[in-house]
């Protein structure tokens, strides 16, 4: 019971979160200089007035503020996110032809760096003055000041143009032909290395950190003493008894980055050319393709919204305290 | 040389009713014992394209896989002479005022329906009436279909551009069942599912991804296409293309432009690198004034900001050697070219006398008075923001003080460029082939129209040049032509309305195992029906 009401409390804030999103959003591109129609007409090589006004009619920018704004609230409303200006296609097509590219690399990023993360940050607490802690420290220093295109430029450097092991171009190869779903499937997971690798790596350095501290903390608490002196092994102690509350913090902190991971994935996607939301996003606000960009803001506010709700489920699942008393 | 050969192109379109010349292709031996079979990856930089109609799109993003699904009446070769396509033959009127195109029989639609004069006067008739360049066709009054094999295009005033006009980026031949079908033509849902009658037929478009062509087996040309398959990968980012073809990853990079990475690419054995293949495109760099805006309203003053650039360094230094400077409104690779301009020697001493001249004395602290420069803010920094930032120490030697002011995109550029708020910008434009299509269009008093960009936006108003341009469009004589031309290039050099800087160095960069790479005047937009691996490749 409790459960349902938490979860229709978090169903309500978010359907406003997402009519803010929507105005918001729909409000500022509009307050940009420069319309769709000439970037069109740029894309055209040139054009003449009767085309512009064509083109404005068309997509009906000749209409005032307001009134377009409600046409597209309610086009919205009733399931219909319009059609890009650019592309001339609808955007809901758009958006998820490029969705799933976008989940993928942002998961697989960010739940390496969280197990990675944790791993390391575990194994450095165990002793915490020892080399492999120092060189967890170092290693999560460098990665998270350094900028992620950056280190994605330099992976691709190294692993591509140096020692090319893996491809740099895209998710996939357009030019492989054969091999069923399970080669396609390799081809993929081929390309997603070094994107994967680049988006994770800022995360892995403050999940190593996170974890180190959290760990540190619970391994001086008295139920850890107690677990020792019942003569329990130190992998169980740590594993069982001390990770489980050490990782609280860790699923806090993953819950709220998910937002922030779809930001860093236009980095990666423009390095990688990765096919993702992050690329479409970027280039609808240089073509004022509006439709498109509140489309790929939507998804990506419901996507971080259902992260959210999964972060609090799984707050319950670890936690029984939450469970009883929130 | 070029003077024989524009000759001779002149006796092959005005000779009255004189069939095609029945000159072989450049490449046709060579092509006919080619090995066939293989996949070409196109790395294309130009972005996603909107869709796949050239008839009502220009572009480079549309155009090179456009030149590939479509077929046109004519192409051309790398010396501007027209050849057969879907045209076997043609005759254009002794008067100019018709041009007659026998039609190659037996070649069908990616869809086998056969290609008929009904599907040529839809396609110039669309184009007349969609495509942004308007001096294309606008002469023409109708297209007659006496039968399937015979379009006639009839006009109301000669048009000596009617035959570039029919080349493969500037008239794909649509197929009218296809495309005819209720919809407006700029949104029609077949311009991304197209269907042409050219050497490759449309598979599959992911925006942002991959464009993928097939050979078509019915292709009319017998033995070609060579390749099986073109993919064009679209690719931002500069590393990853530099990369991508070191790699191997993709295999052909036309519209090259980052001298840096050409530089870096030219050293890889396995590539090639050429500047061959885009005479039709004309691409010139430049400093465009606003000729609205006091002082630049003086012919002096720009005469003199022109006089202080320095073209050697920009093309030697700034642009590693790879340009060419630019002489005037005409590219040097075009026929109508002049070189008998007073030319604009970089000369600070002159720029100076002619600022005092103009009565715009130096302050105390030397400085004249202060302009902005914009640049347009697309492809690499190398042609247009780093010239207009060098215009801001160089022009401070003769007194006038520049300030850069950037745009974070094409939209904010083009909205302050097109409605007249600027002193002066740079910017890149095209000649497209025929000065009609692409010179005009910025020099004529009638095209200053206010938000639209790439037009008049320097409001330059001369109407003894206005006179020369109108005359020159409707003169067939090739000679009377040129000889108008090159008095237009004198005056509007001596105008100066535009301070031309440099040629874009776009070069193309090629695996070299391939053979007959795309080197006609229209390069990439031309079909790459005979580009053949010269040895099987991973």
């Amino acid at each position: 019971m409790r459960l349902a009401n938490a979860i229709l409390q978090r169903l309500c804030n978010a359907i406003l979160l997402i009519a803010a999103v929507i105005v918001f959003n729909f409000a500022l591109i509009h307050l940009a200089p420069g319309d769709p129609a000439q970037v069109i007409a740029g894309e055209m090589g040139g054009a003449n007035a009767k085309i512009l006004a064509e083109i404005r009619h068309a997509y009906g920018l000749d209409k005032p503020f307001l009134e377009q704004l409600w046409i597209y609230v309610s086009h919205v409303l009733r399931g219909d996110l319009g059609q890009s200006y650019y592309f001339n296609a609808p955007v809901a097509q758009l958006v998820a032809q490029r969705a799933l590219a976008t989940v993928l690399l942002v998961f697989s990023g960010l739940i390496a760096a969280i197990i990675f993360g944790t791993l390391l940050g575990v194994f450095s607490a165990r002793r915490p003055r020892g080399a492999l802690s120092h060189g967890v420290t170092i290693l999560s220093l460098v990665g998270y000041s350094a900028p992620v295109f950056w280190t994605g430029i330099l992976l691709i450097l190294l692993f591509a143009a140096a020692v090319p092991i893996f491809p740099v171009e895209g998710m996939m190869d357009p030019a492989r032909t054969g091999g069923g779903w399970i080669g396609r499937a390799i081809d993929i997971a081929h390309h997603l290395v070094l994107p994967a690798t680049s988006l994770g790596i800022v995360y892995l350095a403050q999940y190593s950190r996170l974890a180190r501290a959290s760990m540190l903390d619970v391994l001086g608490a008295d139920y850890i003493r107690a677990a020792r002196a019942k003569g329990l092994s130190e992998n169980v102690v740590v594993y069982k008894h001390a990770l489980r509350n050490a990782i609280l913090p860790v699923v806090t902190v993953a819950g709220l980055d998910l937002g922030r991971v779809f930001a860093g994935a236009v980095l990666v996607e423009t390095v990688f050319d990765w096919p993702g939301m992050g690329r479409l996003a970027y280039g609808s606000i240089l073509r004022r393709d509006s439709p498109t960009l509140l489309g790929i803001l939507l998804f990506s506010a419901v996507i971080v919204i259902i992260g959210n709700l999964l972060t609090d489920l799984a707050y319950r699942l670890i936690d029984p305290r939450i469970r009883t008393s929130a | 040389m070029l003077d024989g050969l524009t000759r001779r192109q002149f006796i092959e379109i005005s000779a009255c009713a004189m069939a095609a010349p029945a000159i072989g292709w450049p490449n046709e031996a060579a092509a006919a014992a080619a090995p066939a079979g293989g996949t070409l990856v196109v790395a294309a930089a130009a972005g996603s394209p909107r869709h796949f109609n050239s008839a009502v799109q220009s572009g480079i993003a549309t155009g090179m896989p456009a030149a590939q699904i479509f077929a046109s009446p004519l192409r051309f070769d790398d010396q501007w002479r027209p050849h057969p396509y879907l045209a076997e033959r043609w005759e254009l009127a002794p008067d100019g005022m018709s041009l007659t195109l026998h039609l190659v029989k037996g070649a069908t639609f990616h869809d086998g329906q056969p290609i008929t004069s009904a599907d040529v006067a839809y396609s110039i008739l669309t184009i007349r009436d969609n495509h942004p360049f308007k001096t294309m066709f606008a002469p023409v009054k109708q297209v007659d279909t006496p039968d399937p094999a015979t379009a006639v295009i009839r006009l109301t005033q000669p048009h000596p551009a009617l035959l570039i006009c029919m080349s493969p980026p500037l008239c794909p031949i649509l197929p009218k069942h296809v495309f005819d079908n209720g919809h407006d033509i700029k949104t029609n849902p077949a311009n991304l599912a197209p269907i042409g009658s050219g050497p490759f037929k449309f598979v599959e478009y992911k925006p942002g991804d991959h464009i993928t062509l097939e050979k078509y087996d019915r292709f009319f040309l017998p033995g070609r296409p060579k390749l099986d398959r073109i993919i064009y990968r679209i690719i931002s980012d500069p590393s990853a293309i530099v990369v991508g073809l070191e790699q191997g990853e993709t295999n052909f990079l036309p519209f090259a432009v980052s001298t840096r990475d050409l530089t870096r690419l030219a050293k890889k054995k396995t590539l090639g690198v050429t500047a061959q293949g885009y005479q039709g495109f004309g691409p010139i760099n430049w400093l465009a004034f606003n000729l609205l805006r006091k002082p630049l309203d003086d012919k002096r003053v720009r005469k003199a900001i022109y006089h202080a650039i320095d073209r050697d360094f920009i093309t030697k230094k700034l642009l590693l050697g790879f340009a060419q400077e630019a002489t005037g409104p005409i590219v040097p690779s075009s026929p109508f070219y002049s070189a008998a301009v007073d030319p604009y020697a970089f000369d600070l001493k002159r720029a100076n006398a002619l600022l005092d001249e103009a009565g715009l004395k130096p302050d105390a602290r030397g400085k004249r008075f202060s302009l902005t420069v914009d640049y347009l803010p697309i492809g690499g920094p190398e042609e247009q923001q780093n010239i207009a930032e060098y215009l801001k120490p160089q022009l401070k030697k003769v007194g006038i003080d520049v300030q850069v002011r950037s745009a974070p995109d094409f939209p904010t550029w083009a909205q302050r460029i097109s409605n007249w708020d600027f002193d002066m910008t740079m910017d890149q434009v095209f000649n497209w082939g025929d000065p009609v299509v692409g010179v005009h269009r910025t020099y004529l008093t009638s095209n200053i129209r206010k938000g639209v960009i790439w037009s008049n936006t320097q409001n330059y108003r001369n109407p003894q040049v206005d006179q020369l341009l109108d005359e020159a469009a409707v003169t067939l004589d090739e000679q009377k032509r040129k000889a108008l031309y090159a008095q237009f290039q004198k005056i509007v050099v001596d105008d100066a309305p535009i301070a031309w800087i440099n040629i874009v160095p776009y070069n193309s960069v090629y695996d070299r195992r391939l053979g007959n790479l795309p080197t006609t005047i229209w390069g990439a937009l031309s079909p790459m029906d005979d580009l053949y691996w010269k040895e099987s490749h991973a």
